[in-house]
């Protein structure tokens, strides 16, 4: 019982009643076994869970990559209602956790809460940008990723509909389906793009019933692509376009593997990449503050191609995308951004 | 069957056992994964009750379903089942929003009592139009409770992403209130009176919760409105035919539930939170209907069965802390384990343990 109760920093109720000094047991013994001797960063997800195969499924590779390699273990917390965020943030720093990262925009009143209580303390934010002296914040510019996996759609679509299923409807989301459109029309200007969010509610994230039949509506209006963003909701959407033998694009994770020759591409957003990166760095000491925008310029987004799907895209659709990376990344085409507007 | 228990035997003894059931089946699940059961209630305890902050934790959550359980409790009353309560406790808070964004630099002592009035008035005024749909047009109240849930998620994503978002913000929330609406927490009480506690989001709220909680009963048990709610609840016709207005009735006892379930906005939007977020509810609309369910629909009991889903919620959190196997699904698995044996199979024991009662009271020891 003695583990996970940290003597320096919480207090016994009765003891405190007493009045006894806080510094008079910080040396206890068995208490001390939480205080972390080693470096052991730690993850915080967010409502969708660590395996949602997708947003925060690619932050837990990360960190297991980052266990893996170093041999180190690192602390995990799934939460499930808001003040979570604030409660799980402040136990990981004040058990001196070595850099605690926060996977999702949901962490960011939190984070400027407590990294301004704990100066010491190093944090990473993914989505979302906390201006803090002991914040990292990880963005990624999804749109010009959406673009490349729009233009595919486009290209592959045989009906000139496609279709875009959403996760929860916030601004995040709102970006990937504006970017989604407008790589669709650059590449046809005809196509019509259809456009659903899941749902107004936390849920939305996780309710792949419902992400299937939204797939499968979007079909009967005639779309035969469908690009889900929407966490493990997503998996319904893949699932309801491999059984009606349409195509889909996952998202996020590379899904690719999922449903082979039904699923065309990912769009992989390598959160994976971001989470390890910032674990190793804050290991070697070599981690630092500030904001870091991640593109296709970073290698921070890509579409996926491998096994799986190499032979669902035609040499002729993967030059015309290529060419359109190559252009967002030299600045040429400029994929909008909503959510900053 | 209840009336031949003496009272401690049905409020005390009964309750004790079926939680008792119900931390059994829980440590069995918990052997299943390899977590060693005792340890594990010993890290649930201990971190709902073994600090003042995790006390703290455990009584704010606590204040949220005191809330949410009268909600459901009021209109049971009448004989209604109110599963309404997450969407009328987001209208709350949107009244709360709008009190505190307006009334910063003024004191708290006028700005609370506006912003209990405003939260009151929201959570009441979506649950006035369901109320009404069932007098006038017989929809069914447990039905359309549920469809204003999600209406309500709907209006408040519509509201907080493209109309009271602070600009550039990628979240869906507010900007934060004004610092002097803030409501006092527990743990800056602490420090005046010499006590260390860390911090913790417990605040005003609790009290406001349990002086509810007390008006209610008042209200229910003593005044001629809570009469009539109770004499509709037993039997409206019978009701109606003693001259009570059932229609009135029924559309009073709705609203007043909403009411209660408007004030969660106190406890977490303008004593945490300090921002209207989306999603701040996180169910706890839903988990009052459970809270009502075990406290029996009496407002004292609603108080008790809201301190023990507290100390579920905040021990279950510190449980998924330091057991990397408890995943947060399985804290889910032990709030279902309480719920079924002390509320659903809340009967299964009453039968021998009267029985046994009834045996031993004949036979003269």
């Amino acid at each position: 019982m003695g583990i996970g109760f940290d003597g320096m920093s919480r207090r016994s109720f009765g003891r405190a009643v007493a009045g006894t000094a806080a510094a008079g047991f910080a040396g206890l013994g068995p208490w001390r076994v939480a205080l972390a001797a080693t470096f052991e960063p730690a993850l915080i997800y967010d409502y969708g869970g660590k395996f949602d195969r997708s947003f925060n499924q690619a932050a837990y590779d990360g960190a297991e990559r980052f266990k893996k390699e170093t041999g180190l273990t690192y602390r995990e917390f799934e939460i499930t209602n808001e003040s979570q965020r604030e409660q799980s943030m402040l136990q990981l720093a004040k058990r001196g956790a070595a850099l605690i990262v926060g996977v999702g925009f949901g962490h960011q009143a939190a984070m400027t809460k407590v990294a301004t209580q704990y100066p010491k303390v190093r944090f990473t934010i993914i989505d979302a940008v906390v201006d803090l002296p002991n914040v990292q914040s990880i963005v990624f510019r999804e749109q010009e990723c959406c673009f490349l996996v729009g233009m595919i759609a486009a290209l592959t679509s045989k009906t000139g509909k496609v279709g875009f299923v959403g996760g929860m409807d916030v601004p995040l989301i709102r970006r990937f389906a504006a970017g989604y459109a407008q790589g669709a029309k650059f590449a046809r200007p005809d196509v019509e793009v259809l456009q659903t969010m899941t749902g107004t509610t936390v849920s939305a994230w996780n309710d792949p019933a419902r992400g299937s039949e939204l797939a499968r509506s979007q079909f009967d209006r005639g779309a035969d692509v469908v690009f889900a963003a929407a966490g493990a909701t997503g998996l319904g959407v893949l699932q309801a376009a491999a059984d009606a033998k349409k195509f889909s694009i996952g998202c996020d994770s590379n899904q690719n593997a999922l449903h082979p020759g039904s699923v065309l591409t990912s769009m992989v957003k390598r959160v994976d990449v971001a989470t390890y990166n910032a674990m190793m760095a804050a290991k070697d000491d070599k981690w630092q503050a500030g904001t870091l925008s991640l593109g296709l310029k970073d290698d921070g987004l890509d579409y996926a191609i491998d096994d799986n799907n190499r032979s669902l895209i035609t040499p002729e659709i993967k030059a015309r995308v290529d060419q359109a990376k190559a252009d967002i990344i030299a600045g040429r085409i400029v994929p909008i951004d909503v959510a900053a507007q | 069957m209840s009336r031949d228990l003496p009272w401690p035997i049905d409020y005390v003894l009964i309750p004790a056992l079926n939680l008792a059931l119900a931390f059994l089946a829980g440590a069995v699940v918990l052997g299943l994964i390899g977590v060693s059961p005792g340890a594990a209630l010993g890290t649930l305890l201990d971190g709902a009750f073994g600090s003042l902050d995790g006390a703290g934790y455990t009584l704010y959550y606590a204040t949220t379903f005191i809330f949410t359980g009268l909600a459901v409790a009021i209109p049971y009353q009448a004989g209604l089942f109110n599963i309404g309560g997450e969407g009328q406790a987001m209208l709350g808070g949107l009244g709360v929003t709008i009190v505190c964004q307006a009334m910063g630099g003024y004191p708290l002592w006028l700005v609370l009592p506006l912003a209990i009035g405003a939260a009151m008035i929201g959570g009441a005024a979506w649950a006035a139009l369901p109320a009404v749909l069932q007098v006038k047009r017989g929809s069914h109240i447990v039905i359309t409770t549920i469809m204003f849930n999600f209406l309500a998620s709907a209006l408040m994503t519509y509201l907080l992403i493209d109309m009271l978002r602070a600009p550039g913000d990628p979240s869906p929330e507010t900007a934060a209130f004004p610092a002097s609406t803030a409501l006092p927490y527990a743990h800056e009480w602490a420090a005046h009176l010499g006590l260390a506690m860390e911090e913790s989001p417990l605040n005003l709220s609790f009290v406001v919760a349990l002086i509810l909680a007390f008006l209610v009963w008042l209200f229910i048990r003593r005044s001629l409105w809570g009469y009539e709610i109770r004499a509709t609840g037993h039997n409206p016709s019978a009701a109606a035919y003693a001259a009570i207005p059932v229609d009135r009735v029924t559309v009073l006892a709705v609203c007043l539930g909403g009411a209660c379930a408007g004030l969660v906005g106190i406890n977490e939007v303008m004593g945490v939170l300090h921002r209207l977020v989306l999603g701040f509810t996180a169910g706890a609309g839903i988990v009052g209907i459970a809270v009502a369910l075990m406290g029996r629909n009496h407002p004292f009991g609603i108080v008790l069965s809201a301190i023990l889903f507290g100390a579920l919620y905040q021990g279950g959190a510190e449980l998924a802390f330091d057991y990397p196997q408890v995943t947060r699904d399985i804290i889910v698995v032990m709030d279902g384990l309480v719920i079924l044996f002390c509320g659903a199979l809340e009967n299964m024991l009453r039968v021998p343990v009267t029985r046994a009662w009834a045996r031993w009271r004949t036979v003269p020891a």
